[in-house]
């Protein structure tokens, strides 16, 4: 691996750590959104499925480690006790899954490449997590369980949208910076 | 860089990084073994006893699940309302016993005490060429990174407030996304122009240009 994907994919594991400082919106459910999976679906899309995957593995690996990454401060071992912790273990997958979504639609216009990538690793895969793992963590049904994690879909739609609509920006700013994009 | 470990000494801050991660791991395996109530409660308030060990302070470093507590009480109506308030109850103490345990090995243990302790983890990574030293230097970079798009982010904002401001803040993504990408291509050719990421037995004289 060359020393340029190196310094990428601490870029991005930045990005989502960055992104988590912006304060969380409590959306109508009174369960606050983050803008942390925006970081997310962008590394996937961006980097492409491998370094991506790699990026946000960098990112829950120093969060359990100790550092306050997450949304609203959090951060160590702790993080993987809570009923959330299924979305953060399911952070490299939903990149490697966004990136490589993105990468076959690579003949589409690029805000439905990003676009779709980013729902099925963003929101598809993410939520399988996300789900398995709050069921694990609080023993609830699965029906329960799905119900619970529904009031974050409205929320991750619009970074769905958001994914795309900065991917196609940055594609005619820096061409080469979207990985997905080169044969 | 900022990290929730907190200086100090204590029994718990002597104990190995790695037998720490054994029990809380160990713990966590048994918490789900147990489904006695008086058990489970028993756990957490050893639990709590601990934090009181690190001193007169200790108790405050319980407020760590302040986020979480909504979507207790979340948990804790639907689990009484699909199974029992027993249930709710056991649940919600295995819960608090977990995450304030592995609070405590977070607050006690330094981050590169952490890391030695999973670096044999990591040895795996070697095979498929990627070296342990090259985790590290990634590692360092993102924490570094950190505090520097922060201020890039608070600069755009600060910015956008003072050109009126408006709803659609979102559009300071875009800047964000391209200063970021701009940034680490100039880290990227720095290290490249400085010999690349090396490892700490290799002399600055062995190093061959990329």
């Amino acid at each position: 691996m060359k020393d340029q994907a190196l310094v990428q994919m601490a870029l991005y594991a930045a990005l989502v750590a960055a992104l988590g400082l912006i304060p969380p919106v409590p959306f109508v459910t009174g369960i606050p959104i983050t803008a942390q999976t925006l970081g997310v679906m962008l590394a996937g899309v961006m980097l492409g499925p491998w370094r991506g995957f790699l990026s946000m593995l960098l990112f829950v690996g120093v969060v359990a480690l100790g550092a306050p990454l997450l949304s609203g401060g959090r951060g160590g071992l702790g993080v993987f006790a809570s009923p959330t912790t299924g979305f953060i273990i399911g952070f490299p997958v939903a990149a490697l899954v966004a990136g490589y979504v993105a990468r076959l639609l690579q003949r589409q216009s690029i805000l439905i490449a990003a676009g779709v990538g980013a729902f099925v690793g963003g929101i598809l895969v993410l939520y399988v997590f996300g789900i398995v793992g709050f069921k694990l963590v609080t023993g609830s049904e699965w029906l329960r369980s799905v119900q619970v994690m529904a009031v974050y879909v409205p929320g991750d739609s619009v970074k769905v949208v958001l994914t795309a609509l900065v991917a196609q920006a940055v594609y005619k700013g820096l061409p080469g910076a979207v990985a997905t994009r080169q044969a | 860089m900022m990290t929730l470990y907190v200086h100090r000494q204590s029994w718990l801050h002597r104990q190995p990084a790695g037998l720490k991660l054994l029990v809380l791991m160990a713990t966590s395996v048994a918490l789900y073994a147990l489904t006695s109530l008086w058990t489970a409660g028993a756990a957490l308030i050893a639990v709590i006893l601990a934090y009181r060990s690190l001193g007169p302070a200790g108790w405050s470093y319980l407020w760590v699940v302040k986020p979480l507590l909504p979507m207790f009480i979340l948990i804790f109506v639907v689990q009484t309302w699909s199974q029992s308030v027993s249930a709710a109850i056991l649940m919600l103490l295995r819960m608090l016993t977990l995450i304030w345990l592995a609070n405590l090995v977070t607050l006690t243990t330094r981050m590169d005490a952490m890391m030695d302790a999973v670096m044999p983890i990591l040895s795996p990574f070697r095979r498929v060429g990627v070296a342990p030293h090259r985790i590290a230097f990634t590692v360092a970079l993102f924490v570094r990174f950190v505090p520097v798009l922060m201020a890039v982010l608070n600069s755009l904002l600060e910015a956008w407030k003072s050109r009126g401001g408006g709803r659609a803040v979102w559009r300071l993504a875009i800047p964000m996304l391209i200063n970021a990408i701009r940034m680490s291509d100039h880290v990227a050719q720095a290290l490249a122009a400085r010999g690349g990421v090396r490892s700490p037995e290799t002399p600055v004289s062995m190093v061959q240009p990329q």
